[in-house]
């Protein structure tokens, strides 16, 4: 394996842990808030409140380290991203600012005000949507070369093409998907039962929406970028076991083993995701850059993945306690003890 | 205006509010940690409840903290895309041990906030703060040491615009590091402690008369008054760092023109068009001494500079500001420590208490104009020596639009940020949360 390849695996590690710790909170937003509409509010309150206190602020810090490590291992996307992403990623941090501060200004100062948690459920499906744009331009045939040697991001071309909307309908509706499972498994230890029976309902409703479009982006995928999409097939077997880990979660579900039944949620997108990462080997953004020739110097490299693996040693046990403490923590979760 | 003026002033502002909560940020832990070890050592409630309150309200200013600090984290990528490419291969190593710290921190935190009565032995809940106390001011470090880099770029050479031989150690470690990286923290923790300090002056003013704000004031202007000596002395450093690496900062921040020993200290004032200054108080030798300990050293002028690298020449008024005020707050600590030892009763009066209400936000101003200073004053520069910030800027037309959505932005933070933490204490006052500590106490004991 070499260097470069090291580095954009922890990358697309921490891209995933986000993935999925910011879909539990993104989705769990939207359902606390959507729930306010249907007058379900009361039943699901509780138990989104009891994980979300202790955690958000980690969450967040995944998106950082993602973004950071970027830019350490691979400068040169500072300047390609950086320049053509400068308003969707702008509206990101908007939201994701006005999100974090009233996530806290709502659960640690003035208990319970609508607006807040109305906030907070828009935000949580907007996020995704913005992000998404970072990696739908990566995918190539958006960005413009002009006149003078500039480039810059081809909003026409963006807004138009039903290859970028699948992606960001993708986004949302797994989003729901992933955090409807596991709430329902964090209900389930909260011995909860009509959250349970709520959040068993909607990780129904949002698995099928989630696997039609996953399906249907990489069948669009064979117009919008063909050697992609070659790629794609050439790990069709890591497809099929993701579909595989889909179908064994929603057996799991309906057989009661909410626990398993989220694991292998996580298991399906790992495939997937990691499956989707190898096939656009070695491109970070088509056709313009590939993981060799954006590379910092080996030095940065080498100095980088040794603080990493000290910061993992360091975090690792402290992730622990929190989980003890928190999240795997029946007594908490229970009581909020 | 153009792109650049545009990205410089985003950067501007969104630095500007991120240092509010910054300093807070590495400053409140370790007052929490000095209330609760008294707490715990004299077993004393009131430091206790301290502790505890200023870290419900620490919890809001890290959150927008957090936010802030993630909106300038990819503002630096998306204002300053070539500038990040370049020096991302040199100094990305504090820039990603600084998320660590900042997790390894937010973690122990969490964990502090929501285990007051979870643990047996008290003693292993106030371990709790080490991790903390320790994450913010790495945190502080390794994001000073970036800045510090961009004033005195090392560690790497430059070979026909190729980056060779590079040393992430050295580019890290480089000059200005040591001193800013002191300066830094002990102005966030004077800082933080007249803030606090103000907090409680202000409920004294209002006629509270609670034990536990005269504890608290004791407290606060104590840790104000020895850091406020030890920012004073590292900033006598930082003075003489930047006359030995950056002369043309310190030249513009003084006025000083002609290379000459017997250099007065020069504050205030207005500058004509032929560059005299008028109506200055200058205090003789005074500049000579900051930079060499000597009255006669000779300090280097502007003149000595090549005019196109001179920094705007208003950063004089940010370092006036800056060094007053220091030395006000020195002042003010040191008679209030003084006359609480002597019993005077002047500290007891009205307008004694107002000047203790506005040293908390007169430091803060003291930071951003510390920034301001250094910042301002290192320009043409984004990185001394190696690339302007024209050449470091991004080219998309529409950096305007952003900066108005950012603006209003902040102004939403700061003013939920003031709305919530005065609701939230105003609503659960002191008396009674004492009361109610109180009660539990008899209930455990029958
Ligand atoms: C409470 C805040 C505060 C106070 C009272 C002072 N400073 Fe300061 N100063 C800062 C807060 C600060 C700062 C915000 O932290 C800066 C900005 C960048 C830095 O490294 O620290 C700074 C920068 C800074 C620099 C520029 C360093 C550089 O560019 O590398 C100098 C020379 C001084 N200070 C000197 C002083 C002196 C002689 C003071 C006398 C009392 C003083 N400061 C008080
Ligand atoms: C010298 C000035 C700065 C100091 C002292 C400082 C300190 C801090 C502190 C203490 C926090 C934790 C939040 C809190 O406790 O309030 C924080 C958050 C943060 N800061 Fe700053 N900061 C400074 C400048 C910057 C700059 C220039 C950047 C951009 C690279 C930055 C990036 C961040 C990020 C990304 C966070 C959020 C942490 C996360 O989610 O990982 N900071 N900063
Ligand atoms: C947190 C306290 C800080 C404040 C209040 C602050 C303030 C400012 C100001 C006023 C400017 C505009 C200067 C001008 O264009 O005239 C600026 C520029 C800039 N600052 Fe800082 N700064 C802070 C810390 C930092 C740190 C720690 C870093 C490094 C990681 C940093 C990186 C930059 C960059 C890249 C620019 C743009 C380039 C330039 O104008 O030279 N700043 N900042």
């Amino acid at each position: 394996m070499t260097i470069e390849v090291i580095g954009i695996s922890v990358l697309w590690l921490f891209l995933f842990g986000y993935v999925i710790v910011a879909s539990i909170d993104f989705g769990a937003g939207f359902f606390n808030a959507s729930t306010i509409v249907t007058k379900k509010h009361h039943i699901v309150n509780t138990v989104i409140q009891r994980y979300l206190s202790p955690v958000w602020e980690i969450t967040n810090v995944f998106l950082v380290f993602f973004f950071v490590g970027m830019i350490g291992f691979f400068p040169q996307t500072a300047y390609y991203f950086g320049t053509v992403l400068l308003i969707p990623i702008s509206i990101s941090i908007i939201l994701l600012a006005l999100r974090g501060s009233y996530y806290a200004f709502g659960t640690y100062g003035t208990k319970g005000h609508v607006g807040y948690t109305l906030m907070y459920g828009v935000t949580g499906v907007l996020i995704p949507a913005s992000l998404t744009t970072a990696l739908i331009v990566s995918q190539g045939g958006f960005i413009r070369e002009t006149a003078s040697g500039r480039i810059e991001l081809n909003y026409v071309a963006l807004f138009t093409s039903p290859f970028a909307w699948s992606i960001v309908v993708l986004s949302l509706v797994s989003v729901l998907f992933i955090s409807a499972s596991f709430l329902a498994y964090y209900s389930s230890v909260a011995q909860d039962k009509k959250a349970l029976k709520l959040f068993k309902k909607y990780t129904w409703i949002w698995s099928f929406p989630t696997i039609v479009t996953a399906l249907g982006i990489i069948v669009e995928m064979r117009w919008h970028n063909p050697a992609h999409f070659e790629g794609l097939v050439s790990l069709w077997w890591l497809f099929a076991l993701s579909f595989i880990c889909f179908l064994l979660s929603l057996w799991l579900l309906k057989t009661r083993n909410y626990g398993w039944s989220f694991i292998f949620v996580v298991l399906q997108f790992a495939l997937a995701f990691y499956a989707y990462g190898v096939s656009r080997y070695p491109y970070l953004l088509y056709p313009h850059l590939t993981i060799y020739d954006s590379f910092t110097n080996e030095t940065m490299a080498y100095a980088l993945i040794t603080v990493f693996i000290l910061g993992l040693m360091l975090l690792i046990p402290s992730l622990y306690l929190v989980f003890k403490l928190f999240i795997m923590n029946k007594p908490y979760i229970q009581s909020g003890k | 205006m153009d792109s650049v003026e545009f990205s410089r002033y985003l950067t501007m502002l969104t630095l500007s509010v991120h240092v509010i909560f910054a300093t807070l940020g590495v400053g409140v832990p370790i007052m929490i940690t000095i209330a609760h070890w008294l707490g715990l050592k004299n077993q004393d409630e009131h430091y206790l409840l301290l502790a505890k309150r200023w870290a419900r309200g620490y919890v809001i200013t890290v959150a927008v903290g957090v936010v802030t600090g993630t909106a300038i984290a990819l503002q630096l990528a998306l204002l300053w895309p070539r500038f990040m490419e370049f020096a991302g291969q040199l100094v990305a190593l504090p820039l990603f041990m600084e998320t660590f710290a900042f997790f390894f921190e937010a973690i122990f935190l969490g964990i502090y906030l929501y285990t007051w009565d979870r643990f047996k032995n008290p003693k292993r809940h106030f371990y709790l703060l080490a991790p903390v106390v320790l994450g913010s001011a790495m945190s502080a470090l390794f994001i000073t040491s970036v800045n510090a880099f961009m004033n005195t770029p090392q560690g790497f050479t430059l070979v026909d615009g190729q980056l060779t031989n590079i040393q992430p150690l050295v580019a890290m470690f480089n000059p200005a590091m040591p001193t800013k990286v002191a300066h830094v923290l002990t102005s966030a923790y004077m800082t933080t402690a007249f803030v606090l300090a103000s907090i409680a002056a202000y409920h004294l003013l209002k006629g509270n008369r609670h034990e536990y704000h005269r504890k608290a004031l004791a407290l606060t202007m104590k840790i104000a008054l020895i850091f406020s000596i030890a920012t004073a002395l590292v900033g006598d450093l930082s003075g003489k760092f930047l006359a030995e690496y950056q002369p043309e900062k310190l030249a513009a921040a003084e006025w000083h023109f002609e290379t000459e020993g017997e250099a007065p200290l020069v504050l205030y004032g207005v500058l004509t068009e032929t560059n005299e200054v008028k109506y200055a108080i200058r205090i003789p030798y005074a500049l000579s001494m900051l930079v060499h300990s000597n009255p006669f050293g000779v300090v280097t002028g502007l003149n000595d500079i090549p005019e196109e690298y001179h920094p705007p020449l208003v950063v004089h008024y940010f370092f006036d500001i800056m060094v007053t005020i220091g030395i006000w707050l020195t002042v003010l600590s040191l008679f209030y420590w003084f006359a609480l030892w002597r019993g005077w009763a002047v500290i007891k009066t009205r307008l004694f208490r107002i000047l203790l209400v506005a040293s908390g936000p007169l430091a803060m101003i003291a930071i951003e104009a510390g920034w301001w200073f250094t910042e301002v004053g290192r320009q043409p520069w984004i990185m001394r020596g190696f690339m302007t910030t024209a050449e470091g800027a991004t080219d998309s037309p529409y950096v305007w639009v952003m900066f108005i959505a950012f603006a209003i932005l902040y102004i939403i933070l700061m003013i939920g940020t003031a709305v919530v933490l005065t609701r939230m204490f105003k609503k659960n006052p002191v008396e009674r949360e004492l009361e109610k500590l109180a009660d539990e106490q008899r209930s455990v004991a029958k």
